[in-house]
């Protein structure tokens, strides 16, 4: 693993959609430089010919039929909702 | 013998004989929380006024249609959606939140009659192992207020430990409800994946989160957990397998029983006193007619690197929905919506929880998925061999919970790879989705150890039944901590 980078981490922040400074990117290149290279060790493993678990238990789909079924009460959900308007969530302009 | 001492069993004598009443019951446990939150700090929210209304209704319910749980005071992780009561998973970005429904362990809860008192502190969104995550408050562990109670299910036991309720819930991804339980000394379970519906669990790594029991003695976590238990359309990883009594599988019977000991579990890092706990412990259960036998994990030395880069993974997916635009923290800072989205997360999130989405975003981006994410998957594959293979011949594998008791507050905080290590011994469990138990074993400088139990896919009845004749054989459980003297009982 090459040295983890500023940029680098600036690059998967926003990626991730947080915003961070420049000195909190220097702190955080410095943890996950670190962190990656304990993961290192995995390469140790020859794992060619290893089927991925992506699920412990044996997983079948989940099926219903379809039909609509009545949805969460919209004036309720609006209670969680900082600033709303005729039933719809508000939100930042979009488009400029 | 006051009211925090007593199990399920002789508190329902209590009800029955009408000693005492459940309002009297919850006004009680109200009494007992309310003097020691100043010093515990577990609890998050309370919710006194609907579980006293709630208590009083239940009283004149008849005795025939009660369970063995009814009218019993439970507290819940906060990370378990409660309607009507502020769940935040312990981060600013779910501040003011009042779910619009409940968990279906929840429901399942109420339906055992069980009374809900409160919302209990955690790391925020369950990522740690010290309760130094939560944005809100720093829960301490109950047999020294200096030291962390565990994480990310800290506030549930030390609620528990400290007597402020018998039975909480907690929820455990790479060892949250086992870790906590062994530094505050209590029985805490991370059932099989899939026995227990994750719907209306705040998730943080979805193949790996499971709820559990944490309560004082095995044979209440073996009732709570009859009641969490069962299949459940709403999750669709959850296990359509039969529940059975658990506590009809604790016969006290472990004749013949085969427990494997693996080697890799009292390596270097894990302290004397642990190990010598465990090894003593061994012998009990020799003493009780079981044959312990040295076993290898061969890749437990890998777990903890596989359980960092899958965890993170699917965190940074699962914590995308936090966006500020339909519930909780909004940011008060933005232009346009890009950054409104990265204000309010960068605001909302704190840094344990940036770090897992960073590193998990990494190990998912382009050029590092085969290397990281992929390999992790397989990594895995080899993890639940081992455990696979090694059940063939053992009915449960048995080592210590954590590398040493509980540590100083701050003490670690600021060096995530020392903190990530005291998962490393109940973290293979997770992977392989098997479930273990641990429970009160010793105590190293007046601070709790804890034995951990691990069982086959779908058996906790063994494991419940070898924990329980250990609890039967020792008297670690009956231990209680500082905290508990002088208080309201």
């Amino acid at each position: 693993m090459a040295k983890m980078t500023k940029e680098e981490v600036i690059e998967v922040a926003h990626l991730a959609r947080l915003a961070i400074t420049d000195e909190e990117a220097e702190h955080f290149a410095d943890q996950l430089e670190a962190i990656t290279n304990a993961m290192e060790l995995l390469s140790e493993l020859d794992t060619e010919n290893v089927e991925p678990t992506t699920h412990v238990l044996q997983m079948v789909n989940v099926l219903r039929e379809d039909k609509s079924i009545p949805g969460l009460d919209r004036d309720l959900v609006m209670k969680n909702v900082k600033e709303h308007e005729g039933g719809q969530v508000k939100v930042p302009t979009i488009l400029e | 013998m006051s009211l925090v001492e007593k199990t399920a069993a002789q508190l329902q004598e209590m009800i029955h004989t009408k000693e005492i009443t459940i309002a009297e019951m919850t006004e009680k446990a109200f009494e007992r929380i309310e003097a020691l939150e100043p010093k515990v700090d577990a609890f998050l929210a309370l919710n006194k006024e609907r579980a006293t209304q709630l208590a009083k209704e239940m009283d004149s319910v008849p005795f025939a249609e009660r369970g063995p749980l009814f009218g019993l005071p439970i507290g819940v992780k906060d990370n378990i959606v409660t309607e009507g009561l502020e769940t935040t998973a312990s981060s600013r970005i779910l501040e003011g939140f009042n779910p619009i429904y409940d968990a279906t362990v929840v429901d399942k809860l109420k339906a055992a009659g069980m009374v809900t008192v409160g919302k209990l502190n955690m790391d925020e969104f369950a990522m740690g192992s010290s309760n130094e995550n939560s944005y809100y408050k720093k829960t301490k562990n109950p047999w020294n207020l200096e030291t962390v109670p565990g994480g990310s299910s800290g506030g549930s036991a030390a609620a528990v430990a400290s007597g402020q309720v018998p039975f909480s819930l907690g929820s455990d991804t790479g060892g949250s409800i086992r870790q906590p339980a062994a530094f505050c000394g209590v029985v805490g379970m991370k059932p099989t994946y899939g026995r227990i519906s994750r719907f209306g669990l705040i998730a943080y790594a979805s193949s790996l989160d499971q709820i559990g029991p944490i309560t004082r003695t095995v044979k209440d976590n073996a009732l709570l957990l009859n009641a969490i238990s069962g299949y459940d359309d709403k999750d669709s990883t959850s296990a359509n397998v039969e529940v059975p009594d658990f506590t009809a599988a604790l016969t006290g019977d472990i004749t013949g029983l085969r427990i494997g000991v693996p080697k890799e579990y009292f390596a270097e890092g894990v302290g004397e006193a642990a190990k010598q706990a465990v090894l003593d412990a061994l012998k009990v259960l020799e003493e009780q007619g079981a044959i312990c036998e040295e076993i290898s994990l061969p890749h437990s030395k890998y777990a903890l690197a596989t359980y960092y880069i899958l965890a993170s993974s699917e965190a940074s997916s699962n914590l995308s929905r936090f966006d500020g635009i339909r519930y909780g923290y909004r940011t008060e800072k933005a232009g346009s919506l890009l950054e409104f989205y990265m204000n309010t997360r960068s605001e909302g999130f704190g840094d344990e929880v940036k770090r897992r989405i960073m590193l998990g975003t990494y190990a998912l981006s382009s050029g590092y998925y085969d290397a990281y994410y992929k390999k992790a998957q397989k990594v895995r594959t080899l993890i639940k061999k081992d455990f696979d293979d090694a059940f063939e011949k053992y009915d449960v594998i048995v080592g210590p919970t954590t590398p040493t008791p509980a540590f100083k507050i701050g003490e670690i905080i600021d060096d995530p790879l020392t903190m990530y290590a005291n998962d490393i011994l109940t973290i293979p469990v997770n992977l392989a989705g098997v479930p273990a138990i641990s429970i009160p074993c010793g105590f190293e400088n007046g601070l709790p150890l804890g034995l951990q139990i691990i069982g086959k896919h779908f058996d906790e009845e063994t494991v419940y039944r070898v924990a329980d004749v250990y609890e039967q054989a020792t008297d670690f459980h009956k231990k209680t901590p500082q905290t508990w003297e002088g208080a309201a009982q």
